[in-house]
């Protein structure tokens, strides 16, 4: 019997296999932030232990970080002290850090690809459960705790039990302005948040495939919100063009090498998954969230529901919980809600290719009175980019801030919030009760939602701007 | 990591489904660098409502929690599990666990049992005839009891992480002692992937 792409780069990365015990799995890449790290180097410290493979580690700062004046000193004394000690950390231990200032800086699953570190066929972890996005290129990717970041500092390996398989096929092409990001919140809420727990999924099919390495990622990257231990996509040319000439990619014979490799790490024919879902692309449309969690999403045309739409007695309770602390009335049409702040960017969806479309969706408007939009690049080579591509100057004349590299507004720990009873249309990943700041209403969108909600103020997708402009 | 062989305490009911690491630890209380000290922001959000379970005095001192479905989504914080161990918690029980915050447990030495939905159930109405009500978890024999016999049910867990927290042992030592399997796979690895440095 054949193998999946899963398998076969599970297979690839075994150590050690012994029966009744997890595999020892060999880890190709091991990116770090600030967040989750401080205490496994500290057990390092203790155990008098030292980081067997710098060389395959990078480390970079995005969580704690301001997007405005970091070239001032962190003002914020807890996240400075977080900062400094990764300063500390990756000078004592000689791992590579791009750190804020540095041309190289951002989200850390921005950087990775951007560096060409992210290829097809590796071992991918961070102490960050979104690290399913490098699956976009064909790598197993998946978050890690922080006593695991210090089991791969010291060994370069974790014990891991081999998950199961999932096919995602999506048959049939995307509409035009519907995106990778309406696509995974429609899964979500079809499997609800524990819908890929225990399993290794593969996105394939013929909506997948037209997807560039951006859309790929944004879909990988929300794997997680469905419990997935991580999602992949099997490598093609699409893959191939966007590695190619990247820092870090292989180069001459290493490249050809490379991607002879590569082009193997495809499902075989005869290969059977231990679970298949089935999607049609072509009927899907812009997708929104109404509740506290990824799974608790509707159509944008759609109304908000009520808790009597939901059979299962958690659901419905669940439903009531969301309804109450996002402040919201059933049978509201989505369309309806006013939104005080649109944030565009974040690991999911703060690439350049996003920036563009947002861009080009907003150019010649301005953003609506009382509603304000945070744009936030993903990394600062995706800032300049957009630098030179003009974009900054369509957000400025919108009346938008353009800001800063890092996580920002995608989870309430640096000085980018919402404050209480605050409504966003974000284009992040979690719209879990207080994410972006205690208390604050979070609507997961997609970039052109996003960018139409900005002019509108209310929920709105860019098909509403030419209307209003008729 | 300290062994775990049985515990008996007071069970504390929290009757929500899909409890996420925002929900356990929100993000602004992630910011120390040391492993305690985070009992503070353990359900920082509902803690300021006087309803919330652990405003129950019956309940301050529990420390085995008895949670909805789908309980730990979200992020990978292990801030999460050592809150809950920081605030004196020692067993999550669960119909369901989010894996990254099942595999942290495990590490952590936070037992998080996984018992079916209708056990969950038995000990909400336990600790409803019973607030402050003691349970408890054996390890050996995967068992969750109530001293009057109202529950007795078996978990799941998986059965290597059973072993090392039986017997409190460290996985970094464990994969140490097969150094000799890592370097020689070490050796094999092909030439042309990538490193971020060259040392």
């Amino acid at each position: 019997m054949g193998k999946t792409l899963a398998e076969k780069v599970w297979d690839e990365h075994v150590v050690r296999s012994t029966p009744g015990e997890p595999d020892l799995l060999y880890i190709d890449l091991h990116l770090i932030h600030e967040v989750t790290s401080p205490q496994a180097f500290d057990g390092l410290r203790l155990a008098g232990r030292k980081v067997r493979r710098p060389d395959l580690t990078l480390a970079t700062e995005d969580h704690n970080v301001p997007t405005i004046d970091w070239d001032k000193p962190i003002a914020d004394p807890v996240s400075k002290t977080q900062v400094d000690t990764l300063r500390k950390n990756a000078a004592d231990f000689g791992v590579r850090l791009h750190p804020l200032g540095d041309i190289e800086q951002g989200i850390v699953h921005v950087v990775g690809p951007q560096l060409g570190l992210t290829q097809p066929g590796m071992t991918i972890v961070c102490g960050d459960s979104h690290t399913s996005t490098h699956g976009a290129f064909g790598a197993i990717a998946f978050g890690i705790g922080t006593s695991e970041v210090e089991h791969v500092l010291a060994t370069q390996t974790l014990m891991q039990a081999k998950p199961k398989t999932m096919a995602v096929t999506v048959n049939g092409s995307l509409p035009d302005g519907v995106t990778a990001k309406d696509l995974i919140l429609t899964l979500i809420t079809q499997t609800g948040t524990g819908g890929g727990q225990g399993y290794i999924v593969e996105y394939r099919g013929q909506a997948i495939q037209e997807l560039s390495m951006e859309g790929r990622m944004t879909i990988c990257n929300m794997s997680i919100e469905w419990g997935a231990k991580a999602g992949m996509i099997a490598p093609d040319e699409t893959t191939f063009a966007y590695i190619e000439g990247k820092p870090e990619a292989p180069k001459g014979d290493d490249w050809d090498a490379a991607v002879a490799h590569w082009k193997t790490l495809v499902t075989d024919e005869d290969a059977v998954f231990d679970k298949e879902i089935v999607l049609d692309a072509s009927e899907m449309t812009p997708f929104v969230t109404w509740g506290t969690n990824p799974g608790q999403g509707v159509p944008l045309g759609a109304t908000v529901p009520s808790p009597d739409d939901f059979e299962d007695p958690s659901d419905k309770v669940a439903c009531e919980n969301a309804l109450e602390y996002m402040g919201l009335q059933a049978g509201t049409p989505m369309r309806e809600v006013k939104v005080d702040t649109v944030f565009v960017g974040s690991c999911t969806n703060g690439r350049i290719e996003d920036l563009r479309l947002a861009a080009e969706i907003i150019k010649g408007h301005k953003v609506a009175e009382g509603t304000r939009l945070l744009v936030v690049p993903g990394s600062v080579r995706v800032r300049n980019q957009a630098m030179e591509e003009g974009l900054d100057q369509v957000f400025i004349e919108a009346g938008a801030e353009w800001r800063g590299a890092g996580c920002s507004m995608c989870l309430g720990m640096n000085p980018d919030q919402l404050t209480p009873g605050e409504r966003s249309a974000s284009t992040s990943n979690r719209n879990f009760e207080g994410r972006q700041g205690k208390g604050g209403r979070t609507h997961l969108v997609s970039i052109p939602v996003a960018a139409a909600t900005a002019v509108r103020g209310t929920l709105s997708s860019p098909a509403d701007l030419v209307r209003q402009e008729a | 990591m300290e062994k775990f062989t049985t515990h008996t305490g007071v069970g504390v009911p929290l009757k929500r489904s899909n409890v996420d690491t925002d929900q356990i630890i929100p993000a602004v209380y992630l910011k120390r660098v040391t492993r305690t000290g985070f009992e503070d922001g353990l359900f920082a959000a509902w803690r300021n409502d006087p309803a919330f379970v652990l405003n129950n005095e019956a309940y301050a001192h529990g420390s085995i929690l008895v949670a909805g479905p789908d309980f730990g989504t979200g992020s990978s914080r292990e801030h999460a599990v050592w809150a809950l161990q920081n605030y004196g918690f020692k067993v999550v029980l669960s119909a369901r666990f989010a894996d990254i915050f099942r595999g942290n447990s495990g590490k952590a030495g936070l037992v998080a049992a996984q018992v079916d939905e209708k056990v969950i159930q038995r000990l909400w109405d336990y600790l409803e005839h019973n607030p402050g009500g003691e349970i408890t978890v054996d390890l050996e024999s995967q068992t969750v009891s109530t001293p009057g016999g109202e529950v007795q049910d078996s978990f799941d867990i998986d059965p290597y992480t059973k072993w090392r927290l039986l017997n409190g042992l460290d996985d970094i030592g464990i994969t140490l002692g097969h150094d000799a399997d890592i370097a020689s796979y070490e050796a094999r690895r092909p030439s042309w992937k990538p490193v971020t440095q060259r040392v």
